[in-house]
């Protein structure tokens, strides 16, 4: 088949029809508007630009989020690795197949249900302090570090998922190779394991990065902080270009990240 | 099987180039239609079949929308909105036919041109609606009706008797630095830009040096004090809530003791036992201040697809008995006097103040901030100004 | 893997302390499926089975649920045909661009939802003039799935032999019967988990789909999202969202079947695990 009827149809909706809509909310963001009316005035200008610069509050809450992201994704290859491990060189068949399924199981079920289950938990009076009190201890309470585990929670499996698979494909040959010229298990796993799935790595920490970075629900309902997309969502009505402006930095931040994702190899591994 | 590396850049921003010059000219051309057809209806005809409304949480419940569904034909698609914003925001999209404005909204949907006039001879029920919700700033525009009232609340102090005393009748224990630290990390205030208005409101009373006439009209001297405060307010704000569901799961589980409320929140803590209060009958109900507060309006959009059952809606919605309904459900007073005789609970109108012409007079009820606040000058922080300024006092 | 005694054991209680973090807060979700306060406080006053039939009675959620269902059907749809093509085009072809393919691809998913959701209904009302409908959250989510199904069946056609497909057109077959009769056989379990992941991807959304919906529709997450905010209906939203885990079980039960008779290879290769990790000293 030819190349061009294969490409007509997948590359014309992403061009036209995403690459497009991102090229639209760009322009929006060098507009004005009207004050009273949060009516749209089409006169091209930076000034959206120039406020995101001045206000130092917008560096915060970018940098905020920037950081947060940064340490779920952490958090989360700290969690995965185990899990991951157990489950592709360790877990017997039958466990196998249960931990895959154990995995999978918390996609399906609602991601704003779970959140507020989070909310109960780390609530003043809630199981957690319920636990921890006996033992002289309080919990977080909501704030930052609320947002940071309960996104941890929320996209642990996009990263479990890539890095089982990266796993996966690791013949086994390999590492009794590696066990057989002598190395120990841990010199084999950062020697000849971790090199391999590296890769694997950096393909979940897309998601975890990206989701973290462009969520507005869970810092609502969890903290009193903002971020990125607290503000977006926050000016889309009155204000679109100035949210359009600041949507800018995410886009940014994200492309950046998947070129040297794509560089280290990541993207056969998604 | 190796790839060598064609020039992967290079052709993205080909494409990406060319999509940006497209996507002008595109912009350029599709300039937004401006449909000004606000005449206002002058007789209901037969339903249209579907009717579509952007409320508030609660507005819109099978309780009181089937029986209308029934009489009317007008099948109803609620969406639930959970800010003003939002509501201005889906009220542009010219998809629905009416909307429950808070005098927030109010006034941008008249500006943006959004909403129609509202003939209220075609609305029976009209006429028995409290008098002093009628002819308001937040519903009428160049003298003519833009909705039907539908009900009103004050936002209350409330606190928790068990760690708040001696028990306050000043918003100082939330606002004054000094007495709100006491409280550091167990405050609740309303997350939304509207709440810049408390702080005006409290410098009315406290600093009238500053010459607050009206909490939601402030120049940029009133302006920054009001917002100053509310920084300093932050350090001791445990949390911002947007949501009734919300805050009383924090008033239970003590991470709030003291806060803004509304009232549907205090009686669905003292219903379940919690040892909440809020300013009693001793203290006029409400702080010394007095409290900010909202009355709601249904408004019909000027491009309704079903005007017909819309403005069966607006006279179905301050009927007695659905307004009562709605009230009760809902928590705020009614807006319809005949409603008190249909409440299930027959003290309801009492505990609501929906009679109270001088429990109302106190309240401040939300409006949208604009340049010119009446005396002829535009000196006054618009709107736009008290969301950017909201951004920096959350941080 | 050989691990002694003390790596295997701590290596067990980090997978268990993972899980313990995954299931604890589904824990929690289902508990107050059964509260009978409509209040979240810990511990719950008291438990009951009043939510379920509320919540199996409300036609609001039912309709949302089969919306999701529509939409995520649709949306796969779309993304199984266009992922498919494109990654046609990378595996089996040169050509200018190749490597952004898969750049784009990707894109929609990596950039964060809000810019999506924004993106899309601006164009939708402001430039093409398009109202938002169920159409409009169709196209957003296929928009993000398409990698999904992309990047399964890439990796598929890297391991199957071109050679396949050379014989079968040496033998004859046109580009049509090569693939309808060599290539999509091979292709099919790698399309049937891409599927389910895009299914579940669109069918949990909710960031994109507030922003691309319009009036008088609701997804389930908006159902869900809407009524966490209305007064009285915390329990019945639990209830919801514990039948959907429920239900999908039966999904990720096919999924695990089918990755199971993917050949013998994996069962192999368990097997040997399974022999290493027993022979541990």
């Amino acid at each position: 088949m030819q190349v061009g009827t294969l490409l007509a149809g997948p590359v014309g909706w992403l061009v036209i029809g995403y690459l497009g809509s991102l090229a639209v909310l760009l322009i929006a963001s060098f507009w004005e508007v009207d004050p009273l009316s949060g009516e749209v005035v089409r006169n091209l200008s930076l000034t959206n630009f120039q406020t995101l610069i001045d206000e130092p509050v917008y560096r915060t809450i970018a940098l905020r989020t920037i950081v947060i992201a940064g340490l779920v994704t952490v958090t989360d290859v700290l969690l995965a690795l185990p899990i991951a491990f157990y489950m592709a060189k360790v877990a017997s068949r039958r466990g196998k197949a249960l931990l895959v399924v154990a995995v999978l199981l918390p996609l399906w079920s609602s991601y704003l249900v779970k959140v507020y289950s989070w909310r109960t938990i780390l609530s003043e009076n809630g199981p957690l302090n319920w636990l921890l009190d006996p033992l002289g201890l309080h919990g977080p309470g909501f704030g930052n570090v609320a947002v940071w585990l309960v996104m941890s929670y929320l996209w642990l499996p996009y990263m479990i998922l890539p890095i089982y698979a990266g796993l996966e494909r690791i013949p086994n040959s390999l590492i009794s190779a590696s066990e057989d010229l002598g190395a120990r298990p841990g010199h084999t796993f950062r020697r000849v394991i971790m090199p391999l799935v590296f890769p694997a790595i950096v393909a979940g920490s897309i998601f975890t990065f990206s989701l973290t970075m462009g969520d507005y629900i869970t810092p609502r309902l969890v903290s009193n902080n903002q971020f990125i997309g607290n503000v977006v969502f926050n000016n889309i009505t009155n204000d679109l270009p100035l949210a359009s402006a600041f949507a800018v930095v995410p886009i940014l931040v994200m492309i950046g990240y998947l070129l040297v994702a794509r560089r280290l190899g990541a993207f056969e591994h998604i | 099987m190796r790839v060598e590396r064609s020039a992967p850049a290079g052709m993205a921003w080909l494409l990406i180039a060319g999509l940006a010059v497209f996507m002008l000219v595109m912009a350029g051309c599709g300039s937004s239609s401006d449909s000004s057809s606000s005449d206002e209806l002058t007789e209901v005809g037969a339903g249209e079949g579907q009717l579509n409304l952007i409320a508030w949480a609660g507005y819109v419940e099978p309780q009181w929308t089937k029986p209308f569904e029934q009489q009317t034909g007008c099948k109803v698609n609620a969406k639930v909105a959970g800010t003003s914003d939002e509501m201005v925001q889906l009220m542009r999209s010219g998809q629905y036919d009416g909307v429950s404005a808070s005098g927030n909204a109010t006034a941008r949907l008249f500006e943006g041109g959004d909403v129609a006039p509202v003939n209220v001879d075609l609305i029976p029920n009209y006429e028995t609606v409290f008098d002093d919700l009628k002819d308001q700033p937040y519903n009428t525009f160049d003298d003519k009706p833009y909705g039907i009232p539908h009900g009103r609340g004050a936002n209350l102090l409330m606190w928790n008797k068990n760690d708040v005393t001696p028990a306050p009748d000043s918003w100082d224990v939330m606002l004054d630095p000094e007495k709100a630290a006491a409280y550091k990390g167990k405050i609740s205030a309303y997350d939304d830009p509207i709440y810049i208005a408390d702080a005006g409101m409290y410098l009315k009373f406290h600093q009238p040096d500053l010459g607050i006439e009206d909490p939601y009209e402030l120049n940029d001297e009133q302006f920054n004090a009001a917002v100053d405060l509310l920084k300093q307010q932050r350090q001791n704000v445990g949390e911002y809530w947007s949501d009734a569901a919300k805050q009383i799961a924090s008033f239970t589980n003590e991470n709030s003791t003291v806060g803004t409320t509304w009232q549907y929140q205090y009686f669905a803590l003292t219903g379940d036992n919690q040892p909440m209060s809020a300013s009693p009958a001793s203290q006029g109900f409400l702080p010394k201040e007095g409290a900010t507060g909202w009355s709601d309006t249904w408004m019909i959009s000027n491009v309704a697809e079903h005007p017909n059952c819309m403005y069966k809606w607006m006279d179905w919605i301050v009927s007695p008995k659905a307004n009562a309904q709605v009230a009760e459900y809902f928590g705020e007073a009614p807006a319809q006097s005949k409603a008190c005789d249909f409440t299930t609970d027959a003290d309801f109108c009492d505990k609501y103040h929906a009679a109270d012409e001088e429990f109302w007079k106190r309240v401040y009820y939300w409006k949208t901030p604009v340049a010119d606040c009446g005396d002829g000058n535009s000196d006054c922080k618009d709107y736009n100004d008290w969301v950017q300024a909201w951004t920096t006092v959350k941080g | 893997m050989r691990l002694s005694r003390r790596s295997t054991i701590l290596l067990r209680l980090a997978v268990a302390a993972g899980l313990a973090f995954i299931y604890i807060p589904l824990g929690i979700l289902v508990l107050y499926a059964f509260n009978s306060s409509n209040i979240l406080e810990w511990p719950p006053p008291g438990l009951t089975f009043d939510w379920f039939p509320r919540a199996i009675e409300d036609s609001g959620a039912r309709d949302a649920f089969f919306t999701s269902i529509k939409v995520a059907c649709v949306a796969t749809s779309i993304a199984i045909i266009l992922g498919t093509l494109a990654s046609l085009a990378v595996a089996r072809h040169r050509f200018f661009g190749r490597e952004t393919i898969s750049f784009l691809v990707l894109l929609p998913i990596a950039l964060p939802g809000i810019v999506t959701g924004v993106a899309l209904s601006d164009t939708f009302t402001q430039v093409l003039g398009i109202d938002l409908s169920l159409f409009t959250v169709v196209v957003g989510h296929a928009t993000f799935c398409i990698v999904v199904v992309y990047n399964n069946v890439i990796a598929r056609m890297r391991r199957l032999a071109g050679s396949l497909e050379e014989a079968s057109a040496d033998l004859g077959a046109d580009p049509w019967q090569t693939f309808a009769y060599v290539t999509l056989p091979n292709l099919q379990t790698a399309l049937v988990a891409g599927a389910l992941l895009a299914f579940a991807l669109s069918f949990d959304e909710i960031i994109v789909t507030t922003f691309t919906i319009g009036a008088a529709q609701e997804t389930l997450p908006i159902w869900i999202f809407a009524n966490l905010f209305r007064p009285n209906a915390l329990p019945v939203v639990n209830v919801v969202a514990v039948i959907v885990i429920l239900l999908s079980i039966i999904p990720v039960y096919f999924a695990h079947r089918l990755t199971r008779e993917e050949g013998g290879t994996a069962a192999t290769r368990g097997g040997t695990i399974e022999a290493e990790a027993t022979a541990v000293p």
